[in-house]
Order: C-alpha cells, then structure tokens, then sequence
C-alpha cells in the first residue's frame, strides 16, 4: 500500500543531497545490539549509553538543511524484542535550496514483536521560502511499543512559514491505526484560518502506542489553557494507543504540553515516567 | 439514474440530523476566531480542505462500491478525536435509518449489519449515493458541501449573522468544493489499485483540539 500523495519528484539538481541513514536494533537474548548503524549525507548516527534498558542512539545533523531539492531517507528498523530510542542532537531546519524543488524528508520506522521504539527528534521547523515533504510511516507489529514525537515550527522567530507538508502514517499488523497529513505555508487554502492553525505557529503530537493499553485507558484529557496561547488534548484512537495534539505560540511551550501529555500518557498505562528528550 | 437524486441526497431538508452539528464553528465563535463572514470564509475553506477533503475522499471510495468495513476502518484513523469518531458514527446512523427508506437496497442493509454501533458520516453516505444511482464524484461533492454548508448555517444561529451573507460565503466557495471533490474522486479512483491508504488523510490541528473542548462544555447549542 502506498503511503506517498505527494507527487513524484523529479530527479534532483546534482547540487542536491541524496542521502538515506539506516539503523537497525536487534535482540541478542540479553540485551539490544545495533548491527546497523549507517550515516549518510547530513546524518551522523552517534552510539549512545544504553539507559532503562533501552539501546539509544543520537541523530547528528552534520550540515545544514534539508535544502530545496534533497532527497533525505532515515530508515530505522527494531528487530523483536529489541528496545531502541532515537533522538536529535538539533533542530532540523528546511531551508529554501539552489532550486525551486521540495526537499523530502522520509522516515520509515519498523518495529518488531516485542520490540519498543521510542522516536524523540527536535523539532523541524520550516523557514521562509523553504519546500519540504515529509513523510513518516511506521509499521508495527502487533505487539510492539512505541512512543513518537513529532514537532513542526511554522517560522523563525517573526519571519514566515515555509512550504510544510507532513504525512504520519501508521500501520498495526496491516491495518491503519494512524493516518494524518497536513500542509501549511503560503500555498496551501485558509493554512493560517481559525480551522486550521489560526494565529499558532508550534504544533505537534506525541502518539504512544502499547497493546496492554485498553480501548479507553485515558478519557480525553484537555492541556493547557483552552483560551491561552497553547493549548491541546490527549486523546484514546479507536486502536491501543494514545495521541496529544497541541498548538503554541512558541517551542517551548509546545514541549511543555506535549511532556505533559508523556507523563500521563506513562501513568495511564502503568509505566514509570522518564526523562523526555 | 436521476439528478434529482441529488438533489434530495444534498438538500437541507434530507432528514440526516446535521442541523444539530456545527462542524466546528461553535467553539470557534466562542474564542472569537470567528465573528464575521471573512472569517467564517476563512474557517470554512480550511476546514473544506482538510476534514472535508478526507470525508468526501471515502464518500467517493464508499460510492465507486469499495468494501465500507475497510473505508471506516480508515475513517478511524483519520479521525483521532473521539469527539469526532461519536459524531461521525452517530450522524452515520441517522443518515443510515433515511437512506433505507428512501432507497431501500441490500448494501445499506449489510452496512446496518456489518456496524450496528454506525459507519463513519462519509462512508454510509457514499453507500447511499450509489444506492441513489449517483456516482463516485456526485458522493464527493455531498459530502465537501456539507463541511461548508454546516457551519456557514450554524454561524447564522451562533452569530446572528444575516442569512444572505452566510449564503455568499457558501456562493464565493462553490470553486473550491469544486476543486476538492474533484480531488477526492480522483484519490478514489486509485483505491482499486493501490488500497485506502491512497485516499487522503488532510487533517487540521484545531479541529481536533478544539472538538474535544467543545465536548467537555457542560451547556452548548449544538452537539458538535
């Protein structure tokens, strides 16, 4: 099944990054290894000190971008049982390129039987006259364990946004539990309404996925102020899983809402609470 | 086939229960993003572009005779509000009980039996277009219309704005529900080939939020 809406690209200018990182995380019996652990184009993979049972690894950005015409590719893949957390070093910054091209950025997150992925960036944050693409399909098994952020910064600071597309798709088995694409940035009709994202420019979601997780673990819980500058709510989907969707003024403040949706979302399903980020 | 199927599947006089609904609206009237008709424009065509684009892309999936249990089953997961999911399936079964009476067929019966809880809004209404003897696109344009027409009606109650003004932003965005059910048929048209993953999942962070908001007022004039 496709996941992709978006056009095919051209080939890119040969001034444009091609580049795909690969990790993958594998159960030995005793404890998670990483087998694989490629960087590529701007990405630098950095071997972290394995904490809570979790092998960590930290993603490197080594130069700028992406720019208007890469082709960026992550792929992370946990075997089963293996437990694996990913996290940014920075912020990934879309920036406008040589072309008039997109930029594409996609993740392709698999987790096995047993397996837990936690996916912890920094946020990506869209300047002005910048295009990019961004997909992220995650595939689990049945039986895994998941815990995802996703943050998008509509601008620098006064400046506006670029050309932001995102698609988050995420299968079960082989069925859909999460399927959400959005666009933002001067194309696209009414991005800035009170619809869509009004007068916010921070917005993100954090989704924790975990069988043991019942069909209604958590009622909706509402974060933040509902008439403040940030605001959200985290929400039971129709599948095992819990997802909180906030908007803010400003970073900071969207990490708040979305560390408080973590907590919760930890203590709805009887899991010690820890560190973010 | 008759047009004016059409006609009575998309009047306001079909008796579906959306008058009750307000897409929205209401809780945007309440935090004063919208309080005129410029900004009921602007609240209508993003949320034709988002929510709508996703609804009238299984209206039209639902319509072309893709198996209904698969399309609410994408419905789910585009819809991650359970405010949303309730209100989707609880206009389903309302849509459901007048579709039966008007075109009474064996598919809108299976889809009573296959989801006594109700189908997603989008997917019982495309069933019913075809059972109507419209097409995938007639099913599209029903269901993109009505994420404007629902709110631009409620906004009369909400603010009291002047009946022919709600109808003009309706008029001035007669193009761009145009534009997305065309866009929607045409994702329905892939689905044969490449699954429901294909059809659009545009969605709309304030929606969501402010859906579940809305749900937990303890006083409201409309259930959505």
């Amino acid at each position: 099944m496709s996941t992709l809406t978006e056009d095919v690209a051209p080939l890119p200018d040969a001034s444009s990054v091609v580049a795909t990182a690969r990790v993958r995380a594998e159960h030995n019996g005793r404890t998670t290894t990483l087998p694989l652990l490629s960087g590529d184009g701007p990405f630098h993979l950095q071997r972290l000190r394995p904490r809570g049972g979790l092998a960590r690894v930290d993603v490197i950005g080594a130069m700028s971008g992406p720019l208007g015409g890469d082709r960026l590719a992550l792929h992370a893949e946990v075997g089963p049982s293996a437990c694996l957390r990913i996290t940014s070093a920075a912020s990934t910054i879309a920036l406008r390129g040589p072309t008039d091209d997109n930029a594409t950025y996609d993740l392709r997150l698999t987790v096995g039987d047993d397996a837990t992925l936690h996916w912890l960036p920094q946020p990506l944050i869209s300047t002005a006259g910048s295009s990019l693409r961004q997909t992220c399909a995650v595939g689990l098994s049945p039986t895994a364990r998941l815990v995802l952020r996703d943050e998008q910064i509509l601008g620098r600071t006064r400046e506006t946004s670029g050309d932001l597309t995102t698609r988050l798709t995420v299968l079960r088995g082989d069925r859909p539990l999460l399927d959400q694409h959005t666009s933002y940035g001067g194309p696209h009709p009414a991005w800035d309404g009170p619809a869509v994202m009004g007068s916010h420019r921070a917005c993100g979601q954090l989704l924790v996925v975990d069988p043991s997780l019942g069909r209604a673990a958590l009622p909706p819980v509402l974060l933040g102020d509902p008439d403040g500058p940030a605001r959200g709510v985290l929400v039971p989907l129709a599948g095992p899983a819990l997802l909180a969707t906030a908007v803010a003024d400003t970073a900071t403040r969207l990490r708040r809402l979305l560390d408080e949706a973590l907590d919760r979302a930890l203590t709805a399903k009887g899991t010690l609470p820890f560190g973010p980020g | 086939m008759s047009r004016t199927a059409l006609l009575v599947l998309a009047g306001g006089r079909f008796p579906a229960g959306d008058h009750a609904h307000s897409g929205g609206v209401e809780a945007a009237v309440a935090a004063r993003a919208v309080h005129d008709s410029a900004t009921l424009y602007a609240f209508c065509r993003g949320r034709l572009h988002t929510a709508g684009l996703t609804a009238a892309a299984l209206a039209a999936a639902a319509a072309a005779g893709h198996d209904p249990l698969v399309l609410d089953e994408a419905a789910d997961a585009r819809t991650p509000a359970p405010a949303l999911r309730a209100t989707a399936r609880k206009l389903g079964r309302q849509l459901l009980r007048a579709a039966r009476a008007a075109w009474p067929c064996e598919a809108l019966e299976r889809l009573a039996r296959d989801l006594p809880g109700g189908a997603h809004q989008p997917v019982v209404l495309g069933v019913a277009a075809h059972a109507a003897g419209l097409t995938a696109s007639d099913a599209a344009h029903v269901a993109a219309f009505g994420h404007v027409a629902g709110p631009a009606t409620a906004a009369v109650r909400l603010l009291g704005l002047d009946p022919f003004d709600a109808t003009a932003v309706l008029a001035r965005l007669c193009d761009d529900v145009d534009a997305v059910a065309h866009q929607a048929a045409d994702a329905a048209g892939r689905v044969a080939g490449e699954g429901a993953g294909v059809l659009p999942a545009a969605s709309s962070p304030l929606l969501d939020i402010t859906a579940e908001q809305h749900a937990a007022w303890p006083m409201r004039l409309f259930a959505s």
